[in-house]
């Protein structure tokens, strides 16, 4: 126990570093093309934290980024690469589009639950595209599922410049704007709606699931050691499909939460590549639910304050070169601390090449 | 690539001169490259995360290195070059025999790996440094030092791949205008069941596809440019899928140790 606590403090010291040489490095990279670093850097940061308005911004921005984080942070769980977060994301938006453009005059009351229910249905229907060949073949879903993302993205594309092209929308390729009842009920008096409720919602169900349940205790032992687990009678088929579901749902809602807020309609670029920030997140936190959360909302806190750096000629993708940093600032310092299997690599995983051999489920 | 594209195009805008041009995007290519080699071979830092990594902070790179040149017409960019005699060749000729400089480096790089992967013991040796890492290093391989090779070499053809696109293929510079064909190229890669030969070949399907996006309105096919853009991921999906089932990893041709960081034993 004290060992594991020790361990656990390490690798959050080792995060905090990552972040603070991260930003140091970043705030290099500003100086290097003329850019007062202190400037940039305390603008980024003040844009992101420092005014109740910008945590509001920057809580809304952490939604879909703690949402795709857990998606992939579970499947890390149980040594499973999902790299298709970004792809479950489309997918989620078409389905929650689906909801509102079928019921456009339908009351919040049915028409939210609707869409996250339809949206969480087709983001696990798109995971499971990738999880039932990984189950019963051991196709590799590190690339299944990238490629799926390509093919999410492309249907988000077909469906807003085919069959769903608004007639009203100036040849600018977007379905129709919602109904009033398919946007998020506000939580209380700001910008806040209850979307920014649903990633500590699934954290806690995450959270009980893993700890208290029979079948979290499968996923962690299969996390563990597949071998052993095999042993034990347990399904390791079962388990990944199960897993993936619950991923792809996790990353439907968020493409449900950002069609119905952010965007009030379903159109093409809905997504910054969330899913594939949420990859670093998840590698950054050790694939641990509450790490997840809070890396999310440091990230999009620096999405937000990207922003602000526009105003001194920084291009908003600076945050992309910022998260990079931060990325391999934690990289060197595990390897460092010599426990170069904590970060992002569950202890054991093998690479790719393994996976078909490594888990044949049927006897 | 993105990297390699703006750094070219930079190159190019400095000095004029293309030559110079193509060396800065494949310099840079390399010293993303070296980054990802020493965090993943050195450090046995997960290749997945690192790789992601590099791809993320090289976005932003190279979003932040090209502010001052979006949309800047180039000094200077490559020309379509006809070979002679084999330009003229009626049918094939056109297709194949004028196109600027850099496409026929590529035509001749992918037969020349392919060779030298086949045929020589430097390429026998990165193979046995894929395939079992352990037994090469017994027979006196370098292991490290093949590994950091292979990786530069493929950073600096991607640097050289994104400094065609900026210089040659559509010259200029905005973000993002490798549109994911580094992505592409990882797909390509398991559609073609890591053959260079194989991946000439796919490279020309997936490209096709790509033109095909672009003109199916213009030559009256009625299919959506989506659904076409589409083909190239499914049909790679469905390489996968029946390679795996066929069984054995020898006909998915994938290097056994793909993937693993070396560590030597006591």
């Amino acid at each position: 126990m004290t060992s594991g606590v020790r361990r656990s403090l390490r690798a959050t010291a080792v995060q905090i570093t990552a972040v603070v040489v991260g930003l140091a490095l970043g705030g290099l990279s500003l100086a290097a093309i003329g850019v007062s670093p202190y400037d940039g850097i305390s603008s980024l940061l003040e844009a992101a934290f420092g005014s109740e308005l910008a945590l509001t911004q920057t809580a809304l921005k952490a939604v879909p980024l703690a949402l795709t984080g857990l998606a992939v942070a579970v499947c890390m769980r149980m040594r499973l690469w999902n790299i298709g977060a970004e792809g479950q994301f489309h997918a989620g938006a078409i389905g929650a589009t689906w909801a509102a453009l079928a019921f456009p005059t339908g009351s919040t009351l049915v028409l939210v639950p609707l869409m996250v229910v339809a949206a969480m249905a087709a983001g696990a229907a798109w995971a499971l595209i990738a999880a039932v060949p990984r189950a019963l073949w051991g196709v590799n879903e590190i690339i299944t599922t990238l490629l799926l993302n390509y093919v999410a993205i492309l249907g988000v594309a077909y469906l807003v410049t085919g069959p769903w092209r608004s007639a009203a929308g100036l040849n600018f390729p977007v379905t129709d704007v919602f109904g009033p009842g398919a946007r998020l009920p506000a939580l209380g008096g700001g910008l806040l709606h209850v979307g920014v409720l649903f990633p500590l919602v699934a954290a806690a169900v995450l959270l009980v699931l893993l700890q208290r349940s029979r079948w979290g205790f499968t996923v962690r032992m299969i996390g563990a050691s597949p071998q052993a687990a095999r042993v034990a009678g347990m399904s390791t088929a079962r388990s990944v499909v199960g897993i993936m579901l619950i991923a792809g749902a996790l990353a439907g809602v968020a493409g449900m939460v950002e069609v119905s807020m952010s965007f009030g309609r379903l159109r093409q670029g809905i997504s910054p590549g969330y899913g594939y920030m949420a990859i670093l997140i998840a590698a950054l936190a050790g694939a641990r639910i509450l790490g997840t959360l809070a890396i999310s909302f440091l990230f999009a806190g620096f999405v937000v304050g990207g922003f602000a750096l526009q105003a001194l000629g920084v291009p908003q993708s600076f945050v992309l070169l910022l998260q990079g940093l931060i990325l391999f600032s934690a990289l060197a310092g595990t390897a460092l601390t010599r426990r170069p299997r904590m970060l992002g690599r569950p202890p054991g995983r093998r690479g790719p090449a393994h996976v078909a051999k490594e888990e044949p489920s049927t006897p | 690539m993105l990297v390699g594209a703006v750094s070219g195009f930079l190159a190019v805008n400095e000095t004029g001169s293309l030559l110079q041009g193509v060396a800065a995007g494949v310099a840079a290519g390399l010293a993303a490259s070296a980054l990802h080699a020493f965090f993943t071979v050195t450090l046995h830092a997960n290749q997945i995360i690192s790789g992601l990594g590099i791809t993320i902070a090289g976005t932003g790179l190279a979003a932040l290195l090209g502010r001052s040149v979006v949309g800047l017409p180039p000094r200077a960019s490559f020309e379509d070059v006809d070979v002679p005699l084999l330009g003229s060749i009626p049918g094939v000729g056109d297709i194949l025999f004028s196109h600027h400089v850099l496409v026929y480096v590529g035509f001749v790089l992918a037969p020349a790996v392919w060779w030298v992967l086949r045929h020589t013991r430097l390429g026998l040796h990165v193979r046995a440094v894929g395939e079992n890492p352990a037994a090469a290093d017994a027979m006196g391989v370098p292991v490290t030092l093949y590994r950091y090779g292979a990786v530069l070499f493929g950073g600096a053809l991607a640097g050289l791949a994104g400094a065609s696109l900026s210089l040659a293929e559509s010259p200029g510079w905005s973000e993002g205008m490798t549109a994911g064909r580094g992505w592409i190229a990882l797909a390509l890669v398991i559609f073609a069941t890591w053959s260079p030969l194989r991946v000439l070949l796919g490279a020309f399907f997936f490209g096709a596809l790509d033109v095909l996006a672009f003109r199916a309105q213009i030559i009256g096919v009625d299919v959506a440019p989506t659904v076409l853009g589409m083909i190239p991921y499914v049909a790679t999906l469905v390489v996968l899928v029946v390679v795996t089932l066929l069984g054995t990893r020898r006909r998915l041709g994938a290097p056994e140790a793909l993937g693993v960081p070396y560590v030597r034993d006591g």
